[in-house]
């Protein structure tokens, strides 16, 4: 009985997938500084159209993405520019677009799902995550699924209960997904074009409230590496570790505690799978206390997973115990004050670190 | 297994079926109007088929009685004229998906005994390396696209073929008109993403075809306790603008002469149907199903309109085979099925290292806190 040989290539022969991206440090990545103002919408667009260019293969497809411009209008334009063959309206049938995309990707399709809501995604559950991340795996590596599903994560403005979902904790507990959670306009734009081109099913998390934030983004190509987290502020005193729209909270937070004299280390992940557990054990050995800010419930939440590797890997370095900081642990309320109450806002994040940095 | 690529997609095919497996020979008459008028080797390859799958099934249930093959197990025995007759109307590089009951579609497809054994005893030259089981057969050569264990998980995926074909030609500009078979059984009618499958490939003009192998049973429910308006099935796929027909599934022949027109229209005009195919299955739903939902005088009402007996005593009819020749084919197919049994038996079991391959086409670092990905072995059959 022969023995197989071994698979020699980088990636799986069951995608065919155009080489990698080149990823350059990110000191070599172009400037986050400059005047190209843009909203977080548009640099999501940019990334799409600009893969959309380069490769047929890639589609859009989702609830009101063509003729409506989007519903947030993240594609606003797209349909003039692609045509209504990759620029797909679909029906409010979550279930069925996503299982046919799922099915595009095995052939050597490239689509890109777009949820209204990741909120919305619970009726597409079996599709997602039955299929595209176990594909590879159950076929015995000889289907892959490079698709991206990305859409709103978290809360957006009082939109209460059933459409203020974090669906990072639930999905990321999946093997042969990977999820990716920028938390500014720059990095939305290289992770998502990272995301189209990578061959493994990615999960792309956005959030209703950032995508009018406003900040330069390079007009150039560029690519984010998944598993690279950025200094998002130096500092001494502790390490805040977070993703997605929460670290825009650390950072509002870190102005307060500075004028207190408290200096933060703010770690943006940008990617929650994988995890680059190393950057945040270097700054743990520096700062030797953590807080991991993160806008999904705390029982078994990604913050939960951060607290245990921390603990497994560098548990010597801490001063105290590692801490969480999580959305409260109810459904999600409609009223104002409710709603940013139970969100990891910026006056929780002080009071965690006062507390924290004081003990 | 080359594909398109964002450079060369125009050159390169981007699927790369195989063009010579074996029941291609079957699908390639399209001239023929009936199926009586199909050469004989056609007609003789779709007996050989049939009784593979029979005796292929035989050996899967001791098999399994013998604790050499695990977990859930579903046995085709009875519905072979469906596989063999639908797929038979095709080609070799259209689409096909199916539920968990695919060992006979794995089969009329050109997986071989081999694969498809060696992947229930969960052995490394199983279709997917031992990872996916009974319910889980895939052949990427012969364009097979499992085996689902979710019912009706498969519906919109099936559409997803279509559509994916289209897109090829449409927007890429390879591949050519194809047609995607999304077999579903009667208890798949009763999901909602049948439903949003049949709007969508209804919808966008999609070229899928849902076969419904109606074998009467959602696992121990019988069909009028589970779907309502049962008698009446291809009047919901009209509901959506889909072609539909209610097709007799014991006889391969009828199956070939209705079936065979639908496939082609769907071909050419790029639209879904729905087929309501009347089958049985002799075996439980699973293979630790005891069957107190139905009598043994029925099943036996069903095996006196054996599917195999049926087209062999038409073939013997025709003059095409004679009993010395049925007798000299199922010794053939004994002996072939019980060489996959000792393949599968003799097979290796995966490595302890395989656990952790094929989980990510790109498996960077820090994917998981406990394990290390990597690429293993290549799948046997690519």
């Amino acid at each position: 009985m022969t023995t197989m040989p071994m698979i020699e290539s980088d990636i799986h022969p069951a995608v065919d997938n155009p080489p990698l991206p080149v990823f350059l440090p990110d000191d070599q990545l172009p400037s986050r500084e400059g005047d190209r103002i843009i909203q977080f919408r548009e640099a999501l667009r940019e990334a799409m159209s600009e893969e959309m260019r380069k490769d047929k293969r890639v589609f859009l497809l989702g609830e009101e993405v063509a003729q409506y411009n989007g519903a947030y209008k993240i594609s606003q334009g797209m349909l003039d520019e692609f045509g209504p063959k990759r620029i797909i309206d679909t029906p409010i049938s979550e279930n069925g677009f996503a299982g046919m995309a799922i099915a595009a990707a095995m052939t050597g399709l490239r689509p890109i799902v777009e949820f209204m809501s990741w909120s919305f995604s619970f009726v597409a559950a079996d599709p997602i995550l039955n299929n595209a991340p176990k594909m590879l795996y159950m076929s015995g590596g000889q289907f892959g699924c490079p698709i991206v599903f990305r859409g709103n994560d978290g809360a957006g403005g009082q939109l209460a209960s059933t459409h203020s979902w974090c669906v990072e904790a639930l999905y990321a507990n999946v093997p042969g997904l990977k999820m990716a959670i920028p938390s500014n306009p720059y990095d939305a734009k290289g992770l998502l074009k990272t995301s189209i081109n990578d061959p493994d099913p990615v999960f792309f998390m956005e959030s209703e409230r950032m995508l009018g934030d406003k900040a330069h983004v390079p007009e150039e190509e560029y690519y984010i590496p998944f598993g690279r987290a950025r200094v998002a502020r130096e500092g001494d005193a502790i390490t805040l570790v977070s993703f997605g729209r929460p670290v825009n909270f650390c950072l509002e937070a870190a102005e307060t505690l500075a004028a207190e004299g408290i200096d933060v280390e703010i770690l943006d992940m940008r990617t929650i799978r994988p995890l680059d557990i190393e950057s945040i054990i270097e700054s743990v050995k520096k700062t030797n206390k953590v807080l991991v800010v993160d806008q999904s419930w705390p029982f078994a939440s990604i913050a939960s997973e951060v607290v245990t590797q921390i603990c497994e890997r560098c548990f010597d370095w801490l001063d105290s115990a590692p801490a969480r900081l999580n959305t409260a642990d109810v459904p999600t309320p409609y009223a104002k004050g409710l709603e940013y109450d139970y969100l990891p806002n910026p006056e929780r994040i002080v009071d965690a670190v006062r507390s924290l940095v004081n003990a | 297994m080359p594909q398109a690529t964002a450079e060369s997609s125009e050159q390169s095919t981007m699927n790369t079926a195989k063009a010579d497996s074996q029941q291609s020979a079957v699908g390639q008459a399209p001239t023929a109007k009936t199926a009586s008028q199909l050469p004989k080797e056609v007609l003789i390859k779709w007996l050989y088929d049939m009784q593979l799958i029979r005796e292929f099934e035989n050996r899967t249930m001791q098999a399994y009685q013998q604790a050499k093959i695990g977990g859930f197990c579903h046995i085709y025995t009875g519905q072979e004229a469906v596989a063999v007759g639908t797929i038979g109307c095709t080609n070799a590089d259209d689409p096909v998906i199916t539920a968990y009951r695919d060992h006979g579609h794995a089969l009329a497809r050109g997986m071989t005994p081999e694969a498809c054994m060696a992947e229930m005893f969960g052995k490394t030259t199983g279709c997917a390396k031992g990872k996916g089981g009974s319910m889980h057969m895939f052949d990427r050569p012969n364009w097979l696209f499992g085996g689902h264990g979710i019912v009706s998980a498969q519906t919109p995926m099936g559409a997803g073929f279509a559509f994916s074909e289209k897109y090829q030609l449409e927007v890429i500009g390879i591949g050519k008109k194809k047609v995607t078979l999304c077999y579903m059984g009667d208890g798949a009618l009763d999901q909602g993403c049948f439903h949003e499958a049949q709007n969508l490939a209804s919808l966008w003009d999609l070229p899928v075809i849902y076969i419904l192998e109606n074998n009467g049973y959602s696992m121990g429910t019988a069909i009028n306790r589970h779907t309502a308006n049962a008698e009446n099935l291809i009047d919901r796929a009209k509901g959506y603008g889909i072609r539909a027909a209610k097709i007799d599934g014991l006889d391969i022949m009828n199956i070939y002469n209705e079936f065979k027109p639908i496939v082609d229209d769907c071909r050419e005009n790029s639209r879904p149907a729905f087929i309501d195919l009347k089958t049985y299955r002799y075996q439980g739903h699973s293979m630790s199903d005891p069957q107190k939902y139905r009598t043994k005088e029925e099943v036996d009402q069903y095996k006196d309109k054996d599917s195999i007996a049926k087209l062999c005593s038409d073939l013997m009819t025709m003059g095409h085979i004679d009993e010395a020749g049925w007798k000299s084919m199922r010794k053939e197919i004994a002996d072939i099925v019980r060489g996959s049994v000792d393949h599968a038996e003799n097979a290796p079991t995966p490595e302890p290292g395989e656990l952790y391959t094929d989980v990510y086409a790109n498996p960077e670092k820090n994917l998981s806190p406990t394990a290390t990905y990597s690429h293993g072995t290549k799948n046997p059959l690519m």
